[in-house]
């Protein structure tokens, strides 16, 4: 009985996952016949650099005096896989190997290199709770070499990457793994509250009566298990709730979504097919195939979208699971070090990691604001302007959470009314905005999600010969984050 | 006035004359003639009713003009026929809802074919006629069984109570609900409510397309009671129960209720026509009986007494203190950071500290479990308070309430220490039931600073806020107790200073009545029927014991003292007999009654009975009926709150009625003891009195402006 019910209050919590997922059937049977060879990430990144739109303008230098640079010497991670998909039989430090052991690959790291690891989660498995040791040791790294786990929401592997960065400057490390992981195939389901209460009194009955009465006290109620809800503990609303009223706050109209939408899976798909996306490492999944591709990638048509009915704002909403980010497995893993020790030891860094800011605010009207307000913070504090910036790479939890973003940052009365600022910052020109693709179409795996924004900024400033770059992207929380990102001069 | 958008006519309604949009003659008038030219209109195919103010949707009727049974009467019939025009409409009509919805708006978006509400915590739906003495006179007491059962409705119609979104949703009031929306390229309010029309109009756009139905799912549990309402026994048996329930609430002093009950039965028993009429006919005799006309009045009067009269204050209060972590310290303390402003709450003893903090933490987690708070809002509220043991951030303080022991030499001793460490502006208001204010600032160096604020024991509960000024304190001073008073969410009435001010005085003789009353061998069951049959909502004897025995024996030999035998009637050894034997009332237990045990049936204190022999005293039988027990408890009451406004204790008798009503629980349905004069007769009330002062002496003596309406038929407390 209560197995059943289990199943039922799971299908009702994933059913926007495999609604998203039916979508994309037809899809992947039109993708199935390019499906290339197992190296195809790593072939891409010899090929020379087809294009460059903004060559040579030659722009200053963000280094500070008395500042340390730092780089990004590397970044990988796993395919990002639907959850309950080909990866539904590991645990979460399965996958953070994988990141790991992929970066040390691509990186031919030695194993005692590094001074220490930083890793970001989200959704706790509850035996790895340091998912960061867990999976450093797994995948062979020293067992001298320390490791701690973050978590902020969807910018949790931001985080881990600033936290690097922070033991850099402050002069505690030369080089620092950072990552994130996400799995969603399997999430802790608890007892619920008066359940857990009646066994952990179980425990410590001492006599058969005891436990007798215990057990006699328990309730068919006792039995529903309690889920994690991607949902804010303060305000009790799920994000796609959110989203569907910041949307409808900012005029954004379903048409615009789904468009969005279509476009992020469009660019994602012709990132993928030319190889673009070469941060992905092939893994052999004990068990099953070698997976060296993203699975959520579905360009659809627009009928095809308009028909999906909306998942959380039921029947007038206007964010449907087509739209969403879906639920999605992954990690992520980079290489950052100082300047001086990167050239040491041989190494041609990426990217020069530059100011970041952290933001936050009303987690229940401005749950997704966070670029809007984290963008012009951190273009002060490197003294750009957002014309200065080549490359645009922002985190799409939602289409109508970035078209938000976007009508804010292009409002003054926003930026006045709300953000104490005498003009708008202006939204990014497209033609420079997730060019690859993002979280709408490649997944987003929450915790691994920032590592895969930093890295393609780097490999996009890096094809297309842009200087700046800019990561920014909104958490759970009310919470925001930007990150400005150098060139690496060739 | 409407615009055609894709074939739907959104009318909004937006009356520039006021902040909320009533159902003027003249709206209804402007209303019938806009319908008219939507349904003439071919290219319109559906229509959105929606209000263009912010916080409200409709907000009732406007009866004030009306002065006639006969064209009150006529009011409800033209209500009546417009809102069945609307429900039979060829086009569907979608009211769309943000604000409140109540009376003649409710009634008007029921007979819209649907209806769309934002979750605002301002969007509010109800039927709070009953409230005024009157039934919703526009089809309401028709429409509303049919729509959300005889059950709801009948709780709907006889309470008044306010019916939430999610409610209203859950019990088929309303079909849909939108979201409030936070800041976006506008300010939420407006963005919201464009967006309200938005969903109005694709609704409005898939009702006449047929896309939409108007069809509510029924659960089974609905279905089922839908059979069950289908059978005639069973509606016998409601309205019989409906009926027995509020005779039992209301003791049949309000003829409103029963009047519903009518309405509802003749609609559903004997049809559509029979039903409009008993409405339109109740509704003109309802609104000509005093009990509407005394609850309008206390409506009225508690508008006036939720303003500030006294001008803005110099500095807002943004920093209280509350010395005494007591019942009233912590109560002060809950309601103050329920509205944001931060609070230091002292006391001198960890465990009286711990117990008011507990207090406060209940009160607000009370709220949650009711759903009117979340946990998250309750622990922002929570982190407002900061309980300590010591003078500790005082001098942030812009005001300090002290509820410490009603004792002079600890609120002396209290002042000074208070002064010692607040800043210059901080005002220091005492609460206090009965010591005169101006002893207490005695020990002041800064009396224009020195206020009283007497709170209602349970704060969170009582709505009155008594404040009393001396002739000391400054004008600022006032200005600033009532904004903080206000911004608690108090009903305020500003008096002079003197023992027990107006609210306790007026108590104390009728108190003093009470033990008289027991000591010449009226029970304490009997004494509460009596006083809850002329319509207290608290019978005398359970009143004392709520008070505390030991407080009401402080207050009589205090004002006894200062009012000499006016205060008279009772024995106060009685009471202080009862304080040594431990019988504090309720909070020890034992009063009047025994507490504690589970059972519903309060069992008299047999120890408290026996005190009560060895006082007794013969009840002289010509004023001894129940009638006259009845209007001798009242009459000392009356003619002690008269007396207040003729010394200039009160400043009107609006006040006096709102004050006696909600700080002491005076019969709502006579409006207050001022109103009460008027639709009595001071002369009827004078004769009684004089009865009674033969018989007993100068406790029933009525006072000078008391003789004056007697004398003069044409004096009126109220016009």
């Amino acid at each position: 009985m209560s197995l059943s019910l289990i199943r039922t209050v799971l299908l009702t919590a994933f059913s926007f996952c495999s609604a998203a997922r039916s979508l994309s059937t037809s899809v992947h049977l039109q993708a199935q016949g390019n499906v290339s060879g197992v190296m195809l990430t790593c072939e891409k990144w010899k090929m020379p650099i087809p294009f460059s739109q903004y060559n040579s303008k030659s722009k200053k230098t963000l280094a500070k005096p008395g500042v340390k640079n730092i780089v990004l010497v590397d970044g990988v991670r796993t395919p990002f896989l639907q959850s309950g998909t080909t990866y539904a039989d590991l645990m979460p430090h399965d996958l953070a190997r994988a990141a790991l052991q992929g970066l040390l690959n691509r990186t031919g790291l030695p194993k005692d290199a590094v001074d220490y690891i930083v890793y970001g989660t989200v959704i706790q498995e509850v035996k790895t709770s340091n998912v960061a040791r867990e999976a450093a040791l797994g995948a062979g790294f020293s067992d001298k070499t320390p490791a701690h786990t973050v978590t902020m929401a969807c910018i949790s592997s931001n985080q881990a990457m600033t936290t690097a960065v922070g033991l850099i400057a402050a002069g505690q490390c030369d080089a620092v793994v950072a990552g994130g992981v996400e799995f969603m195939s399997d999430v802790p389901i608890r007892h619920s509250r008066k359940m857990r209460k009646t066994m952990l009194s179980l425990n410590k009955a001492k006599t058969l009566g005891a436990r007798l009465s215990l057990l006699g006290s328990i309730r068919l109620a006792h039995l529903s298990p309690e889920l994690p809800a991607v949902a804010e503990f303060s305000t009790a609303e799920t994000m796609g709730h959110s989203a569907d009223r910041l949307a409808a706050a900012f005029g954004v109209s379903r048409l615009e979504q789904d468009e969005f939408a279509l476009r992020s899976h469009t660019l994602a798909k012709k990132a993928q097919d030319g190889g673009m996306l070469s941060d992905v490492i092939s893994f052999k999944v004990p068990g099953r195939d070698i997976v060296s591709k993203d699975n959520g990638i579905r360009p659809a048509t627009m009928e095809q979208l308009a028909k999906l009915k909306p998942a959380f704002i039921k029947p007038h909403g206007t964010v449907t699971a087509a739209n969403s980010s879906f639920l999605t497995d992954g990690a992520s893993a980079v290489l950052i070090m100082s300047e001086e020790k990167a050239l040491a030891m041989g190494y041609k860094p990426k990217a020069y990691l530059r100011d970041f800011v952290y933001v936050s605010q009303d987690p229940k009207d401005q749950l997704l604001l966070g670029p809007t307000y984290a963008t012009p913070k951190v273009l002060e504090k490197s003294g750009l302007t957002l014309n200065d910036i080549d490359v645009f790479e922002f985190h799409e939890a939602f289409a109508g959470q970035i078209m938000a973003n976007l009508k804010a940052m292009e409002s003054d009365w926003f930026a006045q009314t709300y953000m104490g600022r005498k003009t708008k910052v202006g939204a990014p020109p497209m033609e420079k905005f997730n060019t690859w693709g993002g979280s709408l179409s490649l997944g987003h795996p929450f915790a691994a999600t920032g590592c895969r924004l930093v890295t393609t900024v780097a490999h996009r400033l890096q094809k297309e010969g842009g200087q700046y770059g800019l990561v920014a992207a909104c958490a759970a929380g009310g919470q925001g984050h930007a990150m400005v990102i150098e060139a690496y001069p060739q | 006035i409407y615009e055609v958008k894709d074939n739907v006519a959104v009318v909004r309604i937006n009356d520039p004359t006021s902040k909320v949009n009533t159902l003027s003659r003249h709206m209804q008038a402007e209303m019938v003639e806009v319908m008219n030219e939507i349904w003439g209109n071919a290219a319109v195919k559906s229509a959105v009713l929606i209000s263009r103010k912010p916080g409200c949707f409709i907000a009732g009727a406007d009866i004030k003009y009306h002065t006639h049974t006969h064209s009150l009467t006529s009011l409800s019939q033209e209500g009546q026929k417009i809102f069945d025009q609307v429900e039979k409409s060829p086009i569907p009509i979608v009211a769309a809802i943000n604000g409140s919805c109540l009376g003649g708006g409710l009634e008007f978006a029921i007979a819209c074919q649907y209806r769309i509400a934002t979750k605002s915590k301002k969007t509010i739906l109800g039927t709070p006629e009953v409230m005024l003495g009157l039934l919703p006179g526009a089809g309401g007491t028709q429409r509303l069984p049919k729509m959300v059962g005889l059950p709801a409705a009948f709780d709907m119609m006889l309470t008044g109570r306010n019916i939430r979104p999610d409610k209203a949703k859950k019990m088929g009031l309303v079909h849909q609900l939108v979201d409030p929306l936070g800041p976006g390229l506008k300010s939420p309010e407006e963005r919201t409510i464009e967006y309200l029309e938005e969903v109005a109009v694709d609704f409005a756009k898939g009702l006449a397309g047929k896309k939409v139905t108007m069809e509510k799912k029924k659960g089974l549990v609905q279905k089922i009671q839908d059979f069950v309402m289908g059978l005639p026994p069973v509606r016998k048996q409601i309205y019989k129960t409906v009926h027995s329930k509020v005779m039992k609430q209301s003791k049949g002093l309000y003829p409103a209720p029963l009047k519903i009950i009518e309405c509802v039965q003749t609609g559903i028993e004997k049809g559509n026509a029979a039903g409009y009429l008993t409405e339109s006919q109740n509704f003109g005799k309802l609104a000509m009986t005093s009990e509407s006309r005394a609850l309008i009045g206390l409506y009225h009067g508690q508008v006036t007494c939720k303003k500030n009269h006294f001008g803005k204050p110099e500095r807002d209060v943004k920093k209280l203190a509350v010395l005494g972590a007591g019942l009233m310290g912590a109560g002060i303390a809950q309601v103050t950071i329920d509205k944001g402003v931060a609070t230091i709450l002292k006391d001198t003893t960890e465990e009286g500290l711990a117990r008011g903090h507990q207090q406060v933490y209940k009160g607000l987690n009370d709220k949650t479990k009711k759903k009117s708070l979340t946990t998250f809002e309750r622990d922002g509220i929570m982190s407002l308070l900061s309980g300590q043991l010591d003078y500790r951030d005082f001098e942030n303080a812009d005001m300090v309430i002290e509820a410490v022991f009603e004792d002079l030499s600890i609120k002396h001793k209290v002042v000074k220490e208070v002064e010692a460490v607040i800043p210059p502006h901080c005002i220091f208001a005492t609460n206090t039931s009965a010591l005169p204010i101006k002893d207490i600032a005695a020990a002041s160096k800064r009396p224009e600073k020195v206020i009283g604020m007497h709170y209602f024991s349970p704060v969170d509960k009582m709505q009155l806020l008594e404040i009393i000024t001396t002739n000391k304190t400054s004008k600022d001073t006032t200005a600033s107790a009532v904004a903080v008073g206000l911004k608690q969410g108090k009903v305020i009435i500003v008096v002079g200073d003197g023992p027990g001010f107006y609210t306790t005085r007026c108590l104390a003789p009728m108190l003093a009545e009470a033990v008289r009353a027991l000591q010449e061998g009226v029970g304490p069951k009997k004494l509460d029927s009596l006083t809850t049959g002329f319509g207290f909502p608290v019978g005398a004897a359970t009143l004392a014991d709520e008070v505390g025995i030991d407080v009401a024996a402080h207050v009589a030999e205090d004002l006894g003292k200062a009012f000499g035998t006016r205060f008279g009637g009772g024995n106060v050894e009685v009471l202080k007999m009862m304080v040594q034997k431990g019988f504090k009332g309720r909070k020890s237990g034992k009063g009047c009654y025994v507490y504690g045990a589970k059972s519903k049936e309060k069992k008299v204190n047999s120890g408290a009975e026996d005190i009560l022999k060895s006082f007794k005293l013969t009840a002289p039988p010509a004023v001894s009926a129940d009638e006259d027990i009845q209007y001798r408890l009242v009459s000392r009451f009356v003619n002690e709150a008269v007396l207040c406004l003729q010394e200039g204790i009160l400043p009107d008798p609006v006040q006096g009625d709102i004050g006696a009503v909600f700080g002491l629980g005076f019969p709502p349905c006579l409006g207050g003891p001022f109103r009460f004069v008027d639709s009595h007769g001071a002369d009827k009330l004078v004769q009684k009195m004089k009865r009674f002062e033969e018989a007993y002496g100068n406790q029933f003596t009525p006072c000078q402006l008391l003789l004056d309406h007697a004398k003069d038929s044409s004096k009126r407390f109220h016009k």
